[in-house]
């Protein structure tokens, strides 16, 4: 495949009888080849939250006369790697599955565990033309495209050329393009071919993003802003429903699963600037709803994380542990179903249109008092003493659960930051949250391996009950759970210091800051 | 990635022309091809229309200075790109006399391309020279084209002679007769004989043709722009033969 110098627009009147393409007016090149065409039909893959666009690639998946191919290009359309013969593939699709080659390789960091979905299709009719020196030496293909955008409707965009160099003719080719460039009928391609598809079927490169980025500001109703932000929160969990419920791949479940909590955090912390009876209809609710997609979590948590804890065995095997790995899948499979169920259900429709209905009627009239800032001062401050004052009284004997109550008021204290980033300066933010942040791994280390702990003797006492697990994979199973305690006792061990550095005069002056700037 | 040469002391026994045409062959097959034109003449540069030039000339390359990579040139068809000849390459052997382990440094410009192609076509100029030692030293498969003369025979029992006489890898030697012309006796005598009584004489021979004669006024391989021609079979079970002895895999699908 060959990489474009130069693309121009075509102007409708400029299109030459028979061959499709103007002819060059310089005596130094020409322009043959029998102009055979080639029907593609082109479909634009990325992740839901565009993570290829992010990284400035592109990744076409083209199909014609029996053939398939992948395509990885770059910012400026140079091929980053493509596989000419992926076989049948099936959109969406993870990149584990595709085959495995360069392209995979290239793809594999920076995709993840996301999926690649379609974004933009089209059907293009390409004419391949030779453009040749004075030797009548082919120094650059011509390509023609006529591309028509698939979806939502058929749109035709006007036709394009490429000029694509051979090798060791670029300097030559140059002079072509720039001999074009002065022809009537060629005209500057200011956009590419996705993103002629993308616009057309209505689509923006990055339209979707997990954070809440909202714009407040100090002076705004303290009403209004806390809509804003439970609106932008319901529209990325509405944005999630979907692909959850298809179970495209197991981020659609996280961000709709945090958007559900930090909408529970902002109705307990911020709820007070709503009308009375609101959080007390809606908290239900949302629990509701979190603890729906709790046990798919869970257990996607633990099939995400289960070839690193294979990797940790070492009196038992990968295969002994494999029984617990199909035990987990075939649990997933039936909470799935319950959870699909429980988002197709008419209790989620009726919570979806009552509340946005409500949060829109609040926002057309949220009154004057009290303003932002100061509302987002005050909550961050107490939210912040909270977290001071529960951590200070943790010592050496406090039981476990003194922990866990801590790491739940360190994550209101984080989503609190969160909402109202939009009122502090973004490097004071990024310092707070990043020590806060340390605190909270620490603090969801301890938590998350001693539950872990208590759901693998769960799953053990069941895998035993119904006879799937063989004796070897309940050791291997114990294997785990003895590493677990270990990294337990390590983050218990951890806590005093990391929490010493959040609760230090300068750490305290951190939050103290923010929370004063947001007045 | 293997290295095939069409070599013989003499000239004008069709050397470029099976160098043009089995290059070809193999890239419509899909394998990744580069011929270089090592013969100052520039021959085959001319045949795929490209200029003989080479910036900083067979000096630059020899010593290094200039990537081999950075002087190739694609020709008109796909998978197969040429290095071109430059007239500075009539001194080659004084270049690669300067270099350290002079009679291996083709071996080592050619040892980055491995991973760019699957097969490297080597046309070389008549002589016996450092050059021709190079190139038979960075050889999977020499090519031999013969006249059937006696002479001829004498030749490629001096050149086996010399290359046994080698120290470590050694190339395999394939002769075939070329522009054989059915209407001399002695022509078609060798030509059955020999390949019968020695295994490094293919059976495979080209005859004298017009339509080979021609490539130099079309400026394409034969086996391009006349595929159903008796030359084009000819060219087509040679690189056949050729392709066993070297032991090349099955060409993978071209991105």
């Amino acid at each position: 495949m060959l990489n474009a110098l130069r693309e121009f627009v075509l102007s409708d009147d400029a299109r030459a009888p028979g061959d499709g393409i103007p002819p060059v007016d310089d005596p130094r090149f020409g322009i043959v080849g029998s102009g055979k065409s080639l029907t593609l039909r082109r479909t634009w893959l990325d992740t839901f939250d565009w993570r290829l666009f992010r990284a400035g690639l592109t990744l076409e998946f083209q199909t014609g006369r029996g053939t398939t191919g992948l395509v990885l290009t770059g910012r400026d359309g140079e091929l980053a790697a493509a596989d000419p013969a992926p076989g049948r593939v099936r959109w969406p699709c993870l990149v584990d599955d595709l085959p495995v080659g360069p392209l995979r390789e290239h793809l594999a960091p920076v995709a993840g565990v996301r999926a690649l979905l379609p974004v933009a299709r089209a059907a293009s009719v390409l004419i391949e033309r030779r453009a040749v020196n004075e030797d009548e030496k082919t120094i650059a293909v011509l390509t023609v495209d006529r591309m028509t955008v698939s979806t939502p409707e058929p749109v035709t965009v006007p036709a394009r050329v490429a000029v694509s160099p051979l090798r060791g003719y670029h300097a030559q080719a140059a002079k072509l393009a720039d001999a074009l460039a002065t022809e009537p009928g060629y005209g500057p391609a200011v956009h590419s071919a996705f993103e002629l598809a993308l616009a057309a079927a209505g689509r923006r490169p990055g339209d979707y993003s997990s954070k809440i980025d909202v714009q407040l500001t100090a002076a705004m109703p303290a009403t209004l802003a806390v809509v804003t932000i439970l609106s932008r929160l319901f529209d990325t969990a509405r944005a999630n429903v979907d692909g959850t419920v298809r179970d495209i791949d197991t981020e659609f479940l996280h961000d709709l699963r945090i958007a559900v909590r930090r909408t529970r955090s902002v109705l307990k912390l911020a709820g007070s600037v709503l009308p009375d009876s609101m959080v007390g209809r809606y908290r239900p609710e949302f629990k509701w709803l979190g603890d729906l997609t709790t046990p798919t979590r869970d257990l996607d948590v633990y099939l995400l994380g289960y070839p690193a804890m294979a990797r940790t065995l070492v009196a038992g095997t990968a295969a002994e542990l494999r029984p617990f790995h199909d035990y987990l899948a075939r649990q997933r499979i039936a909470s799935q179903r319950q959870l699909a169920r429980g988002l197709r259900s008419a209790r989620f429709s009726s919570l979806a249109s009552r509340w946005r209905a409500e949060l829109d009627q609040i926002g057309r009239s949220p009154g004057r008092r009290p303003a932002t800032g100061r509302f987002a001062a005050r909550r961050i401050g107490a939210a912040h003493e909270r977290v001071l004052r529960d951590g200070g009284a943790i010592d050496a004997a406090s039981p476990a659960t003194a922990l866990h109550e801590l790491r739940k008021r360190c994550k209101e204290l984080r989503y609190l930051l969160e909402v109202f980033a939009s009122l502090h300066s973004p490097a004071e933010q990024w310092r707070a949250v990043n020590e806060l942040k340390a605190l909270q791994d620490c603090l969801g280390e301890f938590q998350d391996t001693e539950v872990q702990q208590a759901e693998l003797r769960a799953f053990a006492a069941r895998m035993m009950a119904d006879r799937s697990a063989p004796a070897e994979t309940l050791l291997a199973m114990g294997e785990i759970a003895a590493a677990l305690a270990v990294r337990q006792h390590a983050a218990r061990g951890e806590f005093a210091g990391r929490f010493a550095e959040f609760s230090s005069p300068r750490g305290r002056a951190r939050i103290t800051a923010l929370a004063e700037a947001s007045a | 990635m293997k290295v095939l040469a069409t070599y013989n002391i003499k000239g004008g026994v069709g050397k470029t022309a099976t160098a043009v045409n089995l290059a070809y062959l193999a890239a419509r097959d899909g394998y990744r091809v580069l011929l270089w034109d090592l013969d100052p003449q520039a021959a085959a540069s001319f045949l795929f229309r490209v200029r003989p030039k080479v910036k900083g000339g067979g000096k630059a390359l020899i010593a290094g200075k200039r990537p081999v990579d950075d002087a190739i040139k694609a020709t008109d068809f796909d998978g197969l790109d040429l290095l071109p000849a430059d007239f500075t390459y009539r001194n080659l052997d004084l270049h690669l006399d300067s270099e350290r382990k002079s009679s291996t440094r083709l071996r080592s410009l050619l040892a980055p391309l491995r991973r760019e192609y699957d097969l490297v076509v080597l046309d070389c100029p008549p002589s016996i020279s450092l050059l021709s030692e190079n190139v038979l030293h960075a050889t999977d498969l020499l090519l031999v084209p013969l006249i059937p003369t006696t002479l001829s025979v004498r030749t490629l029992d001096q050149l086996t002679g010399f290359i046994a006489d080698f120290d470590g890898k050694q190339p395999r030697v394939l002769a075939f007769f070329s522009m054989i012309d059915r209407r001399k006796r002695l022509h078609r005598e060798i030509a059955q004989e020999l390949p019968a009584e020695r295994t490094d004489v293919a059976a495979t021979v080209i005859p004298a043709l017009s339509a080979i004669e021609r490539m130099s006024v079309q400026r394409a391989p034969v086996t391009a722009s006349s595929p159903r021609s008796l030359a084009a079979r000819c060219y087509q079970e040679l690189w056949q033969e050729a392709r066993s002895r070297m032991g090349l895999r099955e060409a993978p699908p071209r991105s």
